[in-house]
Formats: structure tokens, C-alpha cells, sequence
């Protein structure tokens, strides 16, 4: 039985030694919010935070996660309320098919914890493991710098 | 012949209170307003084909040929079939009825019964209660192939098969398609010419790379059946399956789900569609197939390689008299969309410029390779890239600034081309105007290693004729209202691309209402009235002109209802802010309900009679209601000792018509640079002995944010009369300058031409080299293959009256 904690809510469940987190959100927590583009480790769709860290959720395995902390794409929003990058994606369309939104916003997530107040380059260097073929990373980039200003904001 | 239909267009005539209320304003048009659907794409709540899950469902796995070129003896599957947890396995003999996109191109079985033609070909499936099963299973099926000697290359393709023809179908070789037409007197302009040009040009194939990896699931109950599938066209999903599962359509439903990415690798019906449904249907149970991002590059229908030849004679003062343009497609396996391909490597040089006299030239082959069919610009990219070079080329020649040389010779609007092409709106002229005072293109820095081009490009707003020939309208729409709100049914296909949003603006635009309040049901064959697919940058075109129609309609019979409720006359009745005349939306809408029952309206849009007056072999292919038209400067550095090159910025301009919304506008011109870009500098789906080279998307090399450049884009707004609100296409136009205008910087930076593309570092150093020993500073083809083809349909050219559009 592996325990972990998914946005905050603790689940047991059983799982495989080669399962992936990837399955384990899908398969049989139904958290579907997370995607696959190669169950390999190459696209960066699926990254979700482990303990507030960026990983590939297909490349994480059950005995890596007993007891952590796990953040989806479901646990971005407080509620209705959007999570600030959420809002900007919304808002400046960085999100077309939405295929890798949820590893952008995951990516983002960690970097904006890290460094407040990035620049641009950081914001481009941070994001470059997760692939898009929609949008062409620059309303991204610039939905992340939005989210950053207002985070400021907020403090 | 039967008299022509009446135009769908020809019915959008103006109603009292018109939508822009006589003042050219809008409320929600032109607004930048975010996705209709955005929020649950930020919340991981968009279901996608490979989130969904049904009660009982079995997975399904396809066995894929490890065999470039190899007839199949045997299959034995008894030992996959006895493994615990297999329910079905499925070969090619279940299901002999070939199919393919489009009528000309129905070679495929979904599983190969009798030879395999590329590796990655699903030769069985497998369907288990779970995926790891069926995995398991298909190493227990073993299939005996007999050998053929692959066909690697297009030269080899067009050799005389060693073994036997990759398809039988096309006798004794490997041609697919032949396309010869001359469209005035070539040899006439070329010997009225002062100077003549040949260049040779290869534009490597590429894949679609979108992020969702095909899926599929069907359930078959009740002798209904239903298959969910991440597809462009739920329409060409229906045709195929109703053929080749031998089930009326009317029993055979479609649901386009919400879709990870297309660029057109989801146009065609595929395999794994036809094998769930089959399997569903011998099984009783849902089945499931999603494809591995491994598979996805086998399925592939992406760029097409393409080998180009061109020869243009111009007058001193750079007039172009005539051009000649030849073309090789290395087309993969099956045939996909690749005549249609053949022909549009052909069909848009003259949509850009003025050609007195051209001969066009095309030839598909076969290869054992995975299947190319349409990606973004859908074989209009290659001869772009190449017509561009050549003109600067040609520029160089004489001496000419090759922006003024391109002036010259651009089209005009409301003219005619020399293929037949009408042209309405047409903001060639003033895209170049704004990217090069943008960019500051004259009065760049002229240095050792940094350089910028220029290209300009056009592009459709939908093909002018369906897939397959018929006469029905190439898109639908019936819109519901009553006192439960509005709903709009469109079997239009959200790709990403923003569709749906598109149909909610124009709708709500002409009730007077916001777009929240317009529910919409889009891309299911079963509740939505037929759209063709989201390809050809159609659909706003074609599906927003249907859905303006079905709502000034609608709007139409809430105003004579309003207007008898309160005693008014209907051209009194201004729709606008949620009000129709004295009453709310609401309380129209019940005063319509009690006048005349239940309320409902439909719209449907096909392209005007007139789009081309030419016929020909291959005529289908070119005419649009509408041409975009974009032009691109790229700035750069290349370095001569690593033959690396950086790219600045690109300025990119497009004639759009007017924007809907600029945030979705944004997002195609962006995405559409950004994958311009990526072809033009690393992507290639490149092979070695008929084996894929990279399957993987590490290996695969697409731009990531820390390779983009900055993109500073900017929309040209000349309303289309034909298109809806007068928009015209985004989503493919913008890609195409980008390529031809970062070889061209290159050349500007370093004085060598890299004459195919990807560019990359080895192909400038060899050009660097050839330059140093004094030999030929290029990269490239050296020469063009005999190719038998036939002799050239001649076309006259459109005459003066005929030409008046």
C-alpha cells in the first residue's frame, strides 16, 4: 500500500513497483488533469511537483513517493479561484490545445517559488523541458512574467 | 448538367439593426476576449480522447511490422489469443475493405493482410483488460514475412520496382501521381526573356510533433455504434468506418473529442480508429486504443520531402515572363492526401505573383516509409521555400533589390490568376510595406555573420471543393432557442486552433448577446450537423459564415416576434446589449416560442461558383472562397566557424482580413513562425535503410522556449467581402514566409545558399567550404530526376471579361 498526499489530500493506494506517478494520478487517483506526450521522460507534459520540485511524473516510481507531497494541475486553483498563472494563461491565451498546459503551469509554478521575480530568460531557460507545438512559448513566457507581477503584488 | 446550386452566400444579406448597428462597431467581434474553453484547459478538467474511461473497458494494442517491404505469408495468433486476459485478437483478413482519406487515396487496410509497405504498418491488434496484456499478446503473434527489396528514396522509387510495386494499384512502378498543365505559352515567355534561371531545391519531411498522442475509444450497443477519437475530421472518421465496418452512417456516430494539437496529423481516418470499432463490435465491450509517441511518428501523415526544380525567365527590369516549376514527392507508403499534396506544390506560385505564362510538373512516389499526408500549409511550405530563394536569386542576377524585384510582379486584388484562381482581398502590398518599415529591412547592418530576409507567401481560407466530389454544403450549422438559453450545433472541430471560440463570438455578435451566453456542440456526427474537418484553414471561413446565416435568421424571426408583442414594426427591433426592441432576449424568445412553437434555425456556407474558371487535371486543388496573404523578415546571426545560427527576431505580417479575436490571432501567427522556424532550422523525419531515424521526441528536434526568438507580429486589417465579419485565415498562412526568409538572413550573413532545409551548422560549413575553394557556394541538390511525365495539359489563360471578379 503506498501513501502520498495529492494537492493536499492523503490517499492510499495500491500500486505496481514499476507503476509510474503518471499512472498512479491517472489510473487510479482519476486525476486525468496531468497528460502524456511520451511516458518517457522527453516532453514535459506530465511534470507535477514532488515536495514543490519539477518532475517527469512518468519517470517517478511508487518507492520515490511513499509519504511526499504531491501537486497537480487540480491543486493549482484555491477553489473557483484561479491560481495567478492561471489567470494569465486564461487571459493571454497561453493555452491553445492545452495539451502541455498543465506541465507549463507546473514548470512555472516551481520557478516562480524559486525566483519571484524572474526575467525573461529565466522564464525561457525554466520552461524549456516542457514542449508546446500550439502557441510558440512567447504568450507563455509572457503569462508566467504576468503571474510574477502579480504574485509581487500580493506580497 | 443540373443547374448550379445556389451559393449558401449568396443568402447573408443585410437584416434591419444589422450586427455592426450601422456604425462598423462591434460588441464582441474584434474583442480580445480568452478561449471559450480556457479555464478548464488551466484546471486539467478538458476531457481528452485518452481521459475518458467506460465501465468494462478493454485496451487495445496494435502489432506493428518491424518490415520495411514484405508480403505477409502467415499470421498465427492462437498463441496470443490463449493468454489470460485476451479477449479478441483482430487481423487484416476481418477487415478487407481498403479505405483512405479521400476517394483517390482508398489503398489502406487498417491491419496489412497481405504485404507490409513501411515499418510501423499494423499488421494485428489486440484487445486485453489491460494494456500490459495486450502488450504481452502481440509478442505472441507471429507473423511470417517474405522479404521484398525496400524502396528508400525517390530516385529509387522511380527505378523499375527490383521485387514488385509497393502498391499494385499503380501497375508496373512506384508513381503515385502525375500532374502536367502549362497554363499559357511557356517557351514563348522564356525566349521573350532577357535572363533565364534554374535552381534545384529539397525541403525535408516532418512530423506534426502534437503533444497528444492519438486515441481512440469505441462501444458498440444497441447495432449503434460510437467511437471518441482525438481527430480533426469526425467526418472522414464516419465515411471510413461506415465502409469498412459495413455499418450504415446513420448507425455509426463520431465524437471529435477535445483535442491535443493536430497541425494536420489527425485529418486522416487511422487505423486504430477502424480496429476499436471493429474490436468493440466483436466484443460487446468499450475498447480502447491509445497510440505510443513511438507509433505516432509511424502513423506519421506529415510534410512531405519534396525535390523542386525551377526555371523563371524575367525581363531586364525584372517582369517575370515565365516559370517552370517541377516537383518530386517522396510520399511514404500509402497515399494519404498526396494528390491533393502533388497538386499544391503547385497551385499557389500564382497566387502571389503575376505569371504570364506557367508549367507545372509534379510527381508522387511511393516509398516503404511511413505515410506523408497534410501538415500545416499542406504542400504549399516546399514550393514556397524554393520560389523565394529563387527570386532572390533571380534578384541577385540582375542586380535588383529582391523586394522591388517581387513588387513587380505581385498580384493584385480583384484580379485573376493565371491558373484561374480568383483573388479578392488582397494586402500583399501593404504586409511588405509593414514587416519591412518594422524590421527596418533596408537599412540593416550589413556585417560578416548577421544578416535578415524577406519572403512573402499566400495562403487559402478553405479548399474550394470537398475531399470527396458532391455537391452539399462544405459546412453546417442549426441553432436551438428557446427559454432554456441558446445552443449552437456545428460539426466544426476544435483543434486548438479556437474554433468553438469563433463560433460563440459570431453568434453571439449577431443576437446581441455574450458569448457566455451561447452554449455550443460542436464535431459529433451524431448530434451536429456535417462539417467537413479542420484542415485547409476552413473553418472560420466556411463554419463562421454558416453560423452567421443560421443567426440572422433566428434573429430575423425574434424580431418579428418582439415586434408583434409590443405592437412595433420588426425594423424597429434593435438586437443588441440582451434586448430585442422593448423586450429582453428572454422575453423574445417566449413571445417567438408561443407565436410559432419550437424555435430553430439552420445556416450552411459553400464557396461561391466562380472561385476558379479553369479545368483541368488536378483544378480542384487551389480555389478558395479567400487568399491571406503574409510576409516575414527574419534577422540572425550565423557563425562561419561553427556554422551555428541564432535567430534574432522575425517580424511577421498577415493579411487577415479582420481579427476576430486577437488573442486566438495571436496565438496562429505565433505558433504557426514558431513552427516555421523549427522546419526551417532542425525538423526532419529522416530515415536510414527505411528505418526511422528519431521516433522519440528527444531525439525529434522541435524549438523550445529557450531557442524562440522574439516575434513581433503585426495584423493587417482589410475586411474580406466573402468572409464572415470579413476574416480570413490564420492558422497556416503565417508559417510559410518564415522558412525561405531564414535561409535567404543566412545568405545575407554569410554570401552562401543552404538550398534545402533543415539548415543546419554541417550544410553552411559545406557551403563556407565550396566557397573557399572556389567552387559553387551552396549546399544542396545538384540535380533533378528524369521523371516520364505525361505531356502537358495545355490551359488557356483566363481572358480579360471573364477575369472580371
Amino acid at each position: 500500500m503506498l501513501r502520498l498526499r495529492v494537492n493536499g489530500e492523503t490517499h492510499e493506494t495500491l500500486a505496481e513497483s514499476s507503476e509510474t506517478l503518471l499512472e498512479i494520478l491517472r489510473e487510479r487517483l482519476g486525476l486525468t488533469g496531468t497528460k502524456h506526450g511520451c511516458e518517457v521522460g522527453e516532453c514535459g507534459a506530465c511534470t507535477v511537483l514532488l515536495d514543490g520540485a519539477p518532475v517527469l511524473a512518468c519517470l517517478v516510481l511508487p518507492d520515490q513517493i511513499e509519504g511526499a507531497e504531491v501537486t497537480t494541475v487540480e491543486g493549482l486553483a484555491d477553489g473557483s479561484a484561479l491560481h495567478p498563472l492561471q489567470e494569465a494563461f486564461v487571459a493571454l491565451g497561453a493555452s491553445q490545445c492545452g495539451y502541455c498546459t498543465a506541465g507549463m503551469l507546473l514548470s512555472a509554478k516551481a520557478l516562480l517559488d524559486e525566483q519571484p521575480d524572474p526575467t525573461r530568460d529565466e522564464i525561457r531557460a525554466a520552461l524549456a523541458g516542457n514542449v508546446c507545438r500550439c502557441t510558440g512559448y512567447a504568450s507563455i513566457v509572457d503569462a508566467v512574467a504576468q503571474a510574477a507581477r502579480t504574485l509581487q503584488g500580493a506580497r | 448538367m443540373s443547374a448550379p446550386r445556389e451559393w449558401a452566400g449568396r443568402r447573408l444579406g443585410a437584416v434591419p439593426g444589422g450586427a455592426d448597428d450601422g456604425d462598423g462597431t462591434f460588441r464582441v467581434v474584434g474583442k480580445a476576449m480568452p478561449r471559450v474553453d480556457a479555464v478548464a484547459k488551466v484546471t486539467g478538467t478538458t476531457v481528452y480522447a485518452d481521459d475518458l474511461s467506460f465501465p468494462g473497458t478493454l485496451h487495445c494494442v496494435l502489432l506493428r511490422s518491424p518490415r520495411p517491404h514484405a508480403r505477409i505469408r502467415s499470421i498465427d495468433v492462437q498463441e496470443a489469443a490463449g493468454l489470460p486476459g485476451v479477449v479478441a485478437v483482430l487481423t487484416g483478413a476481418a477487415m478487407p475493405t481498403r479505405f483512405g482519406v479521400s476517394p483517390s487515396s482508398e489503398e489502406e487496410q487498417a491491419l496489412a493482410a497481405d504485404k507490409v509497405r513501411y515499418v510501423g504498418e499494423p499488421v494485428a491488434a489486440v484487445a486485453a483488460r489491460d494494456e500490459a496484456t495486450a502488450r504481452e499478446a502481440c509478442k505472441m503473434i507471429h507473423v511470417d514475412y517474405e522479404l521484398l527489396e525496400p524502396v528508400t528514396s525517390i530516385d529509387r522509387a522511380l527505378e523499375v520496382p527490383m521485387d514488385e510495386p509497393i502498391h499494385a494499384s499503380s501497375r508496373d512502378s512506384n508513381i503515385h501521381r502525375l500532374a502536367a498543365v502549362e497554363f499559357g505559352d511557356v517557351e514563348e515567355g522564356f525566349a521573350a526573356s532577357d535572363h533565364v534561371r534554374e535552381d534545384v531545391f529539397f525541403y525535408e519531411g516532418s512530423n506534426h510533433l502534437a503533444m497528444e498522442e492519438h486515441s481512440a475509444t469505441a462501444i458498440f450497443s444497441d447495432g449503434q455504434l460510437t467511437v471518441w477519437s482525438s481527430t480533426q475530421s469526425p467526418h472522414s472518421v464516419h465515411r471510413a468506418l461506415s465502409s469498412v465496418v459495413g455499418l450504415p452512417m446513420g448507425h455509426v456516430r463520431v465524437v471529435a473529442t477535445p483535442h491535443g494539437g493536430g497541425f494536420g496529423g489527425k485529418v486522416d481516418p487511422c487505423a486504430h480508429e477502424i480496429v476499436v470499432a471493429k474490436l468493440a463490435m466483436i466484443t460487446g465491450r468499450p475498447v480502447k486504443c491509445t497510440l505510443t509517441r513511438e507509433e505516432v511518428f509511424y502513423n506519421h501523415r506529415g510534410r512531405h520531402p519534396v525535390l523542386m526544380w525551377v526555371r523563371t525567365g524575367v525581363t531586364r527590369d525584372g517582369r517575370i515572363r515565365a516559370m517552370h516549376f517541377r516537383t518530386a514527392l517522396d510520399g511514404g507508403a500509402h497515399g494519404s492526401l498526396g494528390a491533393a499534396t502533388t497538386y499544391y506544390t503547385g497551385a499557389l506560385q500564382p497566387a502571389t505573383y503575376d505569371l504570364p505564362a506557367y508549367r507545372f510538373e509534379g510527381c508522387r512516389v511511393f516509398t516503404n516509409k511511413a505515410p506523408c499526408g497534410p501538415k500545416r500549409g499542406h504542400g504549399t511550405p516546399q514550393p514556397r521555400f524554393a520560389l523565394e530563394l529563387h527570386l532572390d536569386k533571380l534578384a541577385e542576377d540582375l542586380g535588383m533589390d529582391p523586394v522591388e524585384l517581387r513588387r513587380r510582379n505581385y498580384v493584385r486584388p480583384n484580379s485573376r490568376t493565371v491558373n484561374g484562381l480568383r483573388i479578392t482581398s488582397c494586402a500583399i502590398e501593404k504586409v511588405t510595406d509593414e514587416v519591412l518599415a518594422a524590421s527596418g529591412y533596408s537599412r540593416r547592418e550589413r556585417r560578416e555573420g548577421h544578416g535578415q530576409g524577406f519572403a512573402v507567401s499566400a495562403y487559402l481560407c478553405g479548399a474550394g471543393t470537398p475531399m470527396y466530389l458532391n455537391r452539399m454544403p462544405h459546412s453546417e450549422v442549426a441553432l436551438k432557442v428557446d427559454r432554456g438559453g441558446v445552443t449552437v450545433f456545428c460539426g466544426a472541430t476544435d483543434i486548438g486552433q479556437g474554433s468553438d471560440s469563433v463560433l460563440a463570438t459570431l453568434v453571439a455578435e449577431e443576437l446581441g448577446l455574450e458569448r457566455s451566453d451561447v452554449r455550443l456542440v460542436t464535431g459529433d456526427t451524431g448530434l451536429t450537423p456535417v462539417d467537413l474537418g479542420s484542415y485547409s484553414s476552413r473553418v472560420t471561413f466556411m463554419a463562421g459564415n454558416a453560423a452567421i446565416e443560421a443567426a440572422r435568421k433566428m434573429r430575423t424571426t425574434l424580431a418579428a416576434a418582439a415586434a408583434e408583442h409590443s405592437g412595433g414594426r420588426p425594423a424597429e427591433m434593435t438586437v443588441a446589449g440582451g434586448r430585442i426592441g422593448p423586450l429582453s432576449f428572454e422575453e423574445a424568445v417566449a413571445a417567438a416560442e408561443e407565436l410559432y412553437g419550437t424555435l430553430g434555425s439552420v445556416g450552411s456556407y459553400a464557396p461561391p461558383p466562380g472561385i476558379s474558371t479553369s479545368k483541368y487535371r488536378g483544378s480542384a486543388v487551389g480555389p478558395s472562397p479567400a487568399f491571406s496573404f503574409s510576409a516575414a523578415v527574419v534577422d540572425l546571426d550565423a557563425d562561419r566557424v561553427s556554422g551555428e545560427v541564432r535567430v534574432n527576431k522575425v517580424w511577421i505580417a498577415h493579411d487577415i482580413g479582420r481579427a476576430l479575436n486577437p488573442v486566438l490571432v495571436r496565438g496562429q501567427v505565433e505558433g504557426g513562425v514558431y513552427m516555421g522556424l523549427g522546419e526551417a532550422l532542425m525538423e526532419a523525419q529522416a530515415y536510414r535503410n527505411g528505418l526511422l531515424h528519431h521516433p522519440s521526441v528527444l531525439e525529434y528536434k522541435t524549438p523550445l522556449s529557450s531557442d524562440m526568438p522574439e516575434i513581433e507580429y503585426l495584423i493587417v486589417e482589410q475586411p474580406d467581402p466573402e468572409g464572415p465579419y470579413g476574416a480570413k485565415e490564420v492558422g497556416q498562412g503565417p508559417l510559410l514566409p518564415v522558412v525561405p526568409a531564414v535561409v535567404s538572413a543566412i545568405h545575407d550573413a554569410l554570401g552562401v545558399w543552404v538550398d534545402e532545409v533543415p539548415v543546419t551548422p554541417d550544410k553552411i560549413l559545406r557551403a563556407l567550404d565550396a566557397r573557399a575553394r572556389g567552387n559553387d557556394p551552396r549546399t544542396g541538390p545538384r540535380a533533378f530526376p528524369k521523371i516520364p511525365y505525361p505531356p502537358c495539359e495545355k490551359v488557356a489563360i483566363p481572358d480579360a471579361a471573364t477575369a472580371a471578379v
